[in-house]
């Protein structure tokens, strides 16, 4: 592809001259004298410690109690800490800023004891006083904190939230001395220990908020490199817009001697296509996802760098139960008996992804949901048939909605085809960009809609509170008060481990038979890691405990 | 001259208060707002937000305050990343794409010229049909399709220059400003051949021809000022062209330029960003033309006549 040389040839000699000398200069100007044989980030950072990570999208805050998504989760790890950590591997809580606990005996009281040697990354003592600022903090409306509710399983918190309890005093958090902290929950909340390794319950520095603005101002500049100060194995030291955030280890971390790497280099890549391509030329460690149609490229090269594994989520389909042909429970359960999921994630989604047949993922605390769903065309047609569409005769039109996107456009293909087979009726398909979507959702203006939910704990109560009456996510017009009831008063008040499972089972086993929703899969994560980084074990929760990483090359 | 800058600098105010205008209530009326999430945002949240951002008020009010605003130089807050404002992401995506669009700029004069200037000096040749052939397909490929083709030779297998990034490895510079200088130097180079054959018919080419000056002479010196005036033309459109539209390389090369903003704003129902960008290069835009048209007046004395002669 040299330009010059395919064009000497037929320019006369003069000209040949002229353009070599342009396309030299061209070249000059952009440096080109320096490029080829540098070496790659991947073995630089292998020596130097520095661990290149591609991040997703550029973070939209660095506010624990603000931020949301996934690319922040990673960053706010890496320079903040609650007071429990996950085990890496089990996800098993393990101690963090806390290094010890007690439970009294009833599950609703927790008393925390504090590292005394917890600091701040400027030196700061770091105590039991931060936590309650940090929660009354997270408890501000004016904030905006889309995860408050993460703090409800605390006594009156919800309440004073809500702004019917209007003293922080009676929210159940004390600081009883400079290590000890006292939490009061409402009931005995088994995942209240995961709940504190969520960002929205990480401390935040007061005085350096306060410097920054009002306690609860959104967006003042505190968040940013030069002025964040955290309390994780990690500091910020450098944030450029849309090309990198720098964290590097902090000295005053109560467990600084046991955090190998030196930096992190959180990089911001939209486009996965080209994140694949920069990992391929030793640019990242770790990119944040792998191209659906490049996965079999990786699994037929046996490729060691691919990495597969379940995630805490599952893909869905909501049906509109307020639609005339969507009310009866026999054509919905008709329409999710003819999805062929093994068909679906072994053909189309190609991601490794589990069928799934309950909403809830399979082992979540031990948790493994029974269903009576299967993939039965035959029993389907019957069920179509007793509730009035023989061979699908009659079906209104419907069709499948969801957020433009060629992986859901693929996966609602692939179901408009089956039930076109198997039950022989037509449905369209309609996509919409995202944000027109999630009103065109919210506004129940659909017949069948694509869905995902990802968990935010390890707990089944996460994936079955979805669909209670008023519940914000439900979406489905579905509501049935026996369930609200199920999940909302009689799994709290089950004292062991066991009895409370058999009831989020018996509220599954509802859903599942008035079936307000298709189950589709269960999410895998998929991505590239780089053989030299060690220490970096998969889990559910797709999280990483950086503080455990080390990088060493292969030989 | 500087009457007919002037003149185009007052037309400019109505253009921009149009444009202000129609993307303020466009992006506005569009379906879901900037605050809307997968999860359901809880009530208090909504107000909350609704509230800091001034979202409670009516449209209008919204739409006067914010002008006040634009007229201070003050794009306000980016409702997406939380704690920026719509200045400081310009300003920070603003070198990067200008760098971007100039190094585009040089490949597409660079090789445009030489290859439109060589095609017409033999025209109907193979050194013409060639270079055209080639800027046809220039012109026709997509950079979407171009600079992952480029990566994958110059990059993967060659391995020669980096795959992305801008200014962090030697050499990353020079796949981006090819993939985006292509399409224009395709176009550049249509356009001077275009020019140059006209020029070459002229009587004051033959009379050069005749005094009997080296083809190379008359060229350099006769026939380029003449003949390149399209391709100035183009030019104040083309480097807007180039700025508003280096999202998809910025996208192709992880490149921090104010594209990739562009897009994710829009997107993300971030209304002051969209607009405070929209704003931003509509001006550039028209500064542009403006300078590329001057340009011309001033490289061409028959437009120099007409606009003495409007006076």
């Amino acid at each position: 592809m040299s330009y010059s040389s395919s064009i000497s040839s037929i320019y006369p000699r003069k000209w040949t001259t002229g353009l070599g000398v342009k396309v030299f200069l061209i070249f000059v100007f952009f440096g080109l004298t320096s490029c080829g044989g540098g070496e790659s980030n991947v073995s630089a950072g292998n020596k130097t410690g520095t661990l290149y990570w591609g991040n997703g999208t550029e973070p939209q805050s660095l506010d624990p109690q603000i931020a949301t998504g996934v690319p922040e989760h990673h960053i706010i790890s890496a320079v903040m800490e609650g007071l429990v950590l996950k085990d890496r591997k089990t996800l098993e809580p393990r101690p963090g800023v806390a290094e010890s606990w007690t439970i009294s005996e009833d599950g609703r009281v927790y008393t925390f004891k504090l590292r005394d040697n917890a600091r701040w990354s400027n030196g700061d003592p770091h105590t039991a006083h931060d936590y309650a600022w940090s929660w009354w903090r997270a408890l501000q409306p004016a904030l905006g904190n889309l995860y408050a509710y993460m703090l409800f399983p605390i006594e009156n918190a919800q309440q004073y939230y809500e702004g019917d309890v209007s003293d922080f005093d009676e929210v159940g958090v004390k600081a009883l001395d400079d290590r000890t902290l006292q939490v009061t929950l409402s009931f005995a909340t088994p995942y209240f220990l995961q709940l504190l390794d969520h960002y929205s319950l990480f401390p935040v520095h007061q005085a350096t908020i306060e410097k920054f603005g009002d306690a609860d101002q959104r967006g003042t500049r505190w968040t940013y490199e030069g002025n964040l100060v955290g309390n994780g194995p990690f500091k910020l030291v450098d944030w450029k817009i849309n090309r990198r955030i720098v964290v590097q280890s902090n000295p005053h971390y109560w467990d600084a001697k046991n955090v190998s790497l030196k930096e992190i280099i959180f990089i911001p890549i939209e486009n996965i296509v080209t994140e694949e391509r920069m990992f391929r030329a030793g640019q990242l460690h770790v990119t944040s996802s792998l191209p659906a149609d490049k996965i079999s490229v990786y699994r037929e090269a046996k490729n060691p760098e691919l990495r597969i594994a379940p995630y805490l989520g599952t893909y869905y389909y909501r049906l509109n139960v307020r639609k005339p042909q969507l009310q009866d429970p026999r054509v919905r359960r008709a329409l999710a008996m003819t999805v062929d999921r093994q068909r679906l994630v072994d053909n189309i989604t190609k991601g490794g992804q589990i069928p799934a047949y309950a909403m809830t993922p399979p082992g979540t605390m031990g948790y493994y949901p029974e269903s009576n769903l299967k993939f039965d065309p035959e029993g389907a047609k019957r069920l179509l048939a007793e509730a009035g569409y023989p061979n699908g005769e009659g079906f209104p039109p419907t069709e499948i909605l969801y957020n433009t996107n060629e992986g859901h456009r693929k996966v609602a293909v692939a179901l408009q085809d089956m039930w076109k087979k198997h039950l022989n009726i037509d449905v369209r398909l309609l996509n919409q960009e995202w944000k027109v979507y999630l009103d065109t959702e919210s506004a129940g203006q659909y017949e069948i809609s694509r869905a995902g939910w990802i968990g935010d704990y390890v707990d089944p109560n996460n994936f079955l509170d979805l669909f209670l009456c008023d519940g914000g996510n439900n979406r489905t017009g579905w509501c049935n008060e026996e369930y609200d009831r199920l999940i909302l008063d009689v799994a709290p008040s089950m004292t062991s481990h066991e009895e409370r499972l058999k009831v989020f089972q018996k509220a599954e086993t509802m859903l599942l038979d008035d079936m307000p929703i298709i189950p589709i899969y269960t999410y895998t994560t998929v991505q590239l890691v780089s053989s030299s980084v060690k220490n970096f074990d998969p889990n559910i929760m797709n999280a990483a405990s950086y503080k455990d990483i080390y990088l060493q090359a292969d030989e | 001259m500087y009457r007919f800058a002037f003149g185009r600098l007052l037309q400019a105010i109505p253009v921009l208060l149009v444009v202000i205008t129609v993307t303020f209530f466009l992006v506005h009326s569009a379906p879901g707002g900037p605050f809307s999430a997968d999860k359901a945002v809880p009530p208090e949240v909504i107000k909350a937000l609704e509230e800091q951002y001034n979202l409670n008020q009516p449209v209008w009010q919204q739409y006067v305050s914010y002008l006040g605003d634009v007229l201070q130089g003050d794009f306000g807050p980016s409702f997406k990343y939380s704690g920026r404002t719509v200045n400081e992401l310009i300003a920070a995506g603003l070198p990067v794409t200008a760098e971007l669009a100039l190094y585009a700029m040089l490949v597409a004069l660079g090789v445009g010229i030489t290859a439109g200037v060589g095609a017409a000096m033999r025209p109907n040749t193979l050194q013409d049909y060639l270079p055209m052939t080639g800027a046809m397909i220039g012109i026709c490929m997509p950079s979407f399709l171009l600079g992952p083709l480029l990566v994958l030779i110059f990059g993967i297998h060659l391995d020669w220059l980096p795959v992305s990034g801008w200014g962090d490895i030697p050499g990353d510079k020079i796949l981006p400003s090819i993939t985006l200088g292509t399409g224009y130097a395709a176009y550049i180079a249509r356009l001077s051949r275009g020019g140059m054959l006209e020029v070459l018919s002229q009587d004051y080419i033959r009379t050069a021809r005749a005094k009997g000056l080296s083809e190379r002479l008359i060229i350099v010196k006769h026939a380029l000022r003449g003949g390149l005036i399209p391709v100035v033309a183009f030019l104040g459109p083309a480097f807007a062209g180039l700025l508003a539209g280096s999202f998809v390389v910025e996208t192709i090369f992880q490149i921090p330029g104010m594209g990739r903003f562009y897009v994710q704003a829009a997107f993300n129902r971030d209304y002051t960003l969209i607009l405070g960008m929209t704003i931003f290069l509509s001006t550039l835009i028209i500064l542009f033309n403006l300078l590329s048209d001057m340009l011309a007046i001033w490289l061409n004395p028959k437009l120099r006549h007409e606009i003495q002669g409007a006076k």
